[in-house]
């Protein structure tokens, strides 16, 4: 049987070697490179056209816009708006790693948490910078709620920064873990098919075609948590809670 | 998701010709505003994430995982650091289960789920009523 955990070794493609560090240009590199490619098509073409009344691609193209804006104005107020290019550009490139790794044979980048975990801690410094430069010393009053007893405070004060860091945490491995482990699960069913023979074979088939569709479901809802809980970080940085 | 698209056509044609940009704007806003009472949802609620009874699940999960995580391994740095083997893992153990747990009722909150509190996320409400609105979809 073929291993499932096959489709997540990295390929040097071109090796690169800079001081010491290797820093190959790899199959992982090279779908990041497709899914801003694409996007960036998606994006361009389909706005190329500007019709008032929307045609199919510009509608598409619209649909994400407004998914998005109306995600960052919600969740962030107006003073969101200018942190919105890059909320989008972390959806788009998420969503669309997500939806380009279901294609077979394709490299699914989402699914290496050294990936997710660099995207996150991007969020979370990004979040920690601007709550700081907004609020100076005040910002560290996110680590004790209001109308707490001081005695409290140095059992208190530990689990909110505990809590605090562990965000860029939960928010790599959640990505990592779903997309991940449906996809070794897909592999999994996947390798029973043939061996099954005709008789028996149709019924991994049947699950596979039914996590295919799961799948879909799991790229764009674990881009749209990746972006929501984006938001909300920010919104905690920016308005303290 | 093509749903918005397709009510644009159905609009019938301004006898005057091709209106003004104002003009296009107020009938698009009501052709909106009736989808709206016909459906009784508004656009921005459609175009909301399907937010799945496994996904909530999920986030619950690792949210109680990372913060255990981040303790365990605060409290392993500490005693390497302080040379106080195993206290400081053992204390941070605990301190990072509470933040865990902080995590997950902060989570539930945003969800819509602990009852009333002051943590409630403005989207919470929304995102759980997704969530029942679309169990079914899966498979």
């Amino acid at each position: 049987m073929a291993n499932p955990l096959h489709q997540f070794e990295i390929t040097t493609i071109a090796p690169i070697k800079l001081g010491g560090i290797d820093a190959s240009f790899t199959n992982a590199g090279l779908f990041m490179v497709l899914t801003v490619i694409t996007v960036s098509l998606f994006l361009g073409l389909s706005m190329r056209r500007k019709s008032l009344v929307p045609g199919r691609w510009q509608s598409m193209a619209e649909l994400s816009y407004e998914f998005v804006a109306s995600m960052v104005r919600d969740n962030v107020g107006n003073e969101g708006r200018k942190y919105f290019p890059f909320v989008f550009s972390l959806f788009m490139f998420i969503l669309f790693g997500n939806l380009i790794g279901l294609i077979p044979y394709s490299f699914t980048f989402t699914s290496h948490i050294i990936v997710t975990f660099s995207m996150a801690i991007v969020v979370f410094l990004g979040v920690t910078i601007i709550g700081i430069v907004r609020h100076k010393l005040h910002f560290f009053s996110l680590f004790l709620p209001t109308g707490v007893p001081m005695v409290m405070a140095p059992v208190l004060i530990p689990i909110e920064i505990l809590s605090y860091l562990s965000r860029p945490v939960s928010l790599s491995i959640r990505l990592f873990a779903n997309m991940m482990a449906g996809h070794t699960m897909m592999k999994v069913f996947a390798g029973f098919i043939i061996p099954l023979g005709i008789i028996g074979g149709w019924a991994p088939l049947a699950v596979d075609v039914a996590l295919t569709g799961f799948e879909f479901l799991v790229a764009f809802l674990q881009a749209y948590v990746f972006t929501i809980l984006t938001c909300l970080y920010l919104n905690d940085a920016i308005h303290l809670h | 998701m093509n749903d918005d698209q397709s009510e644009l056509p159905s609009e019938p044609p301004d006898p005057q010709g091709p209106g003004s940009l104002d003009d296009l704007g107020a009938r698009l806003k009501q052709a909106r505003q009736d989808q709206d009472t016909k459906t009784g949802r508004s656009i921005s609620d459609k175009v909301r994430a399907p937010a799945s009874g496994f996904g909530q699940a999920f986030r619950i999960g690792t949210e109680l995982v990372a913060a255990l995580i981040i303790g365990v391994g605060a409290g392993y740095l500490l005693d390497q650091w302080l040379e106080t083997t195993p206290w400081m893992m053992v204390i941070f153990f605990f301190l990072g289960a509470a933040a865990g747990i902080l995590n997950v009722y902060r989570a539930a909150a945003q969800m819509g789920l602990a009852g009333n509190n002051s943590q409630t996320a403005p989207t919470g409400n929304t995102v759980g009523d997704a969530g029942q609105d679309n169990n079914g979809d899966r498979p």
